[in-house]
């Protein structure tokens, strides 16, 4: 029997998510010294630059600092290559952030729902009801309400998940909680909340985790396709998205502001998605049966 | 059969309350106010006063939901503040082009996804079973809009081939051709369809392989009957309940995805009207839309099957 390091490591998707996910960790916090100027700096000497060249770069507080723009530069002539570096790391918190809330609340609702018989009818009928709307719509409508900041951003996505986590999490405690092991913890007069958190939570642990990557994974990209309708963060904070949101009016002469950003958000939200898959066929072996 | 439909349908009634509860409270504690974006500009504080009586935003909020409510009821949706129309009439103009374009998508892709999903299964393990896992997981990990930029950049700006935005109507006034309009639609209809593509051939494949795996299924071939009727009329006939489940469900998928392809390929539709009543803070427009978008309908009642 291997151990479950081991085991995960032998999944060859697993290995490829980590990597690609530690190579955008890395390229995130390492930003500033990877040869990236202020991403939100404008030089009008530099405005639809083609990827590639080199040349002079003048800071907003007038310094001239050599650069080359591997990839070009945008229409306000700020340097594309930066803004995505950059842009990495609004992507990479959002994701995890969203993943983190959705499962934190969803997993509360869906512990009480599962286990409080009285509250389960009014809670999951609430449920349905966030569920019939369309996960796009209803973040887009929470935006707007709330105004648009990482962290509003992050609410918004996260709502829309909830409910799937936490019917997730309610089915799985329907089933604990007929668990001899529930029974004797009960019998023992255990208080609840620590049954639920010492008994419940950490056999849920599993399946809750395969679901938060998937999770991330959509919330990377429900962030980008905010900030591309114009409804996510302001545009002067460099998201992948808002890169290509900018990049669109002149699709047609410059691609490249919009290919560019995707060359970094699709391979990330591959990883994720793939990390998913190996953790859940290694962690979740019944949930891999369940949906194939 | 009826009274089982007409049970389910009106079970999905409570499940709209909630809807309309939900989507109420989140417009209304909103920071911004329509009345400013009418007024304008220059408006003054008393101009924009004017403007929240008139619309009735002066009101408490249990008295604006009930005479919303009060309305809806019987079919009236309210107009909109910012184009000072029924939202009903706004809704029945821009239906057209959203539904050719969900209703293409959803035609191609199931068209496309069943029969590349049941012979998946079959093989398992094969080229087609491998390709198309790696496509699932693809055409999961690629936003909407990459691929409609994608498909612009080969077919309308590279080959020139179709166009690369815009929309013919079928009917009315300006009405083209069939083919002025499916022109116009067809990279739609593929960038959408990616995604339901992925959707429905990974559950075909799922459900076909587990049906495939039936005792029946060893039954019908050693009674001899031709691998073909084995794998349509024995496995996938027996399939078949997931995979038209995931199709309803999927149209929730659909409709996030017609907001951006309408945006990306300037297709005056529902996902058009819909931005641009976020933009605005058009209150009537936006709760409309999210309580009759027919995912709203067509979800409900597939959670409570």
């Amino acid at each position: 029997m291997a151990t479950l390091q081991r085991r995960l490591w032998d999944h060859g998707s697993v290995r490829f998510g980590v990597a690609v996910l530690a190579f955008m960790v890395l390229v995130a916090l390492l930003s500033p010294w990877l040869g990236t100027v202020d991403p939100a700096a404008m030089d009008a000497n530099h405005i639809n630059k083609a990827a590639g060249l080199a040349g002079e770069f003048a800071l907003p507080d007038g310094q001239v600092v050599g650069h080359t723009f591997w990839l070009g530069t945008d229409n306000f002539g700020r340097d594309i290559y930066s803004r995505v570096l950059y842009g990495s790391r609004v992507s990479l918190v959002v994701g995890i952030a969203t993943a983190v809330l959705a499962l934190g609340l969803g997993g509360l609702c869906g512990m009480l729902a599962g286990y409080f018989r009285s509250v389960d009818m009014l809670l999951m009928r609430f449920m349905d009801g966030l569920m019939a709307i369309p996960a796009v719509l209803l973040a887009i409508a929470l935006v707007a309400a709330m105004g648009a900041n990482v962290a509003t951003v992050v609410i918004a996505i996260a709502i829309p998940e909830v409910p799937r986590v936490t019917r997730l999490v309610r089915s799985l405690v329907l089933t604990l909680r007929e668990e001899p092991y529930v029974e004797a913890a009960r019998a023992l007069a255990t208080p609840t909340a620590v049954i639920l958190w010492r008994h419940i939570l950490p056999n849920a642990m599993a399946p809750l985790l395969v679901q938060g990557t998937f999770v991330a994974a959509s919330a990377v990209l429900t962030e980008a396709i905010l900030s591309f309708l114009g409804l996510g963060l302001p545009p002067d904070v460099p998201t992948w998205g808002n890169i290509m949101a900018e990049g669109r009016v002149q699709f047609s002469q410059q691609p490249g502001n919009v290919l560019f950003p995707a060359l970094f958000l699709v391979p990330t939200v591959l990883a994720i998605n793939l990390l998913g898959d190996g953790l859940r066929d290694v962690l979740d072996p019944k949930f891999a049966k369940r949906v194939g | 059969m009826a009274a089982f439909l007409l049970r389910r349908l009106l079970a999905v009634l409570p499940v709209l309350w909630v809807v309309s509860v939900v989507v109420f409270l989140i417009l209304r504690l909103a920071p911004g106010d329509p009345a400013a974006v009418i007024a304008g500009n220059n408006a003054t504080s008393e101009d924009i006063a004017q403007i929240r009586s008139q619309l009735g935003l002066d009101r408490n909020l249990i008295s604006q939901y009930g005479i919303w409510l009060g309305k809806v009821v019987q079919g009236d949706l309210g107009y909109s503040y910012y184009l000072g129309k029924p939202v009903l009439e706004l809704i029945t103009q821009r239906m057209e082009p959203s539904l050719s374009l969900a209703l293409g998508t959803a035609l191609l892709a199931v068209c496309v996804a069943v029969p590349l999903g049941t012979l998946a299964a079959w093989r398992m393990g094969g080229w087609l079973d491998r390709a198309l896992s790696a496509f699932s997981v693809a055409g999961f990990s690629v936003p909407v809009f990459v691929i409609a930029y994608g498909l612009i950049y080969v077919f309308a700006i590279q080959l020139q081939w179709l166009p690369v935005q815009g929309y013919k109507p079928l009917f009315g006034a300006q009405a083209g051709s069939v083919w002025d309009w499916s022109r116009q639609l067809i990279l739609p209809w593929l960038t959408l369809g990616t995604i339901y593509i992925a959707l429905i051939a990974r559950m075909t494949r799922a459900s076909v392989s587990e049906a495939l795996s039936e005792d029946y299924i060893r039954t019908a071939r050693a009674k001899g009957i031709a691998e073909r009727a084995v794998l349509l009329r024995h496995a996938l006939a027996n399939a078949a309940v997931p995979i038209v489940t995931v199709i309803g469900i999927g149209v929730a998928l659909l409709i996030g995805g017609v907001v951006v392809t309408e945006t990306v390929y300037a297709i005056p539709g529902l996902g058009s009207l819909t931005v641009d009543a976020v933009l605005n803070r058009d209150f009537p427009v936006i709760q409309g839309l999210v309580l009759f978008s027919p995912s709203a309908m067509c979800s409900s009642i597939c959670w409570w099957m």
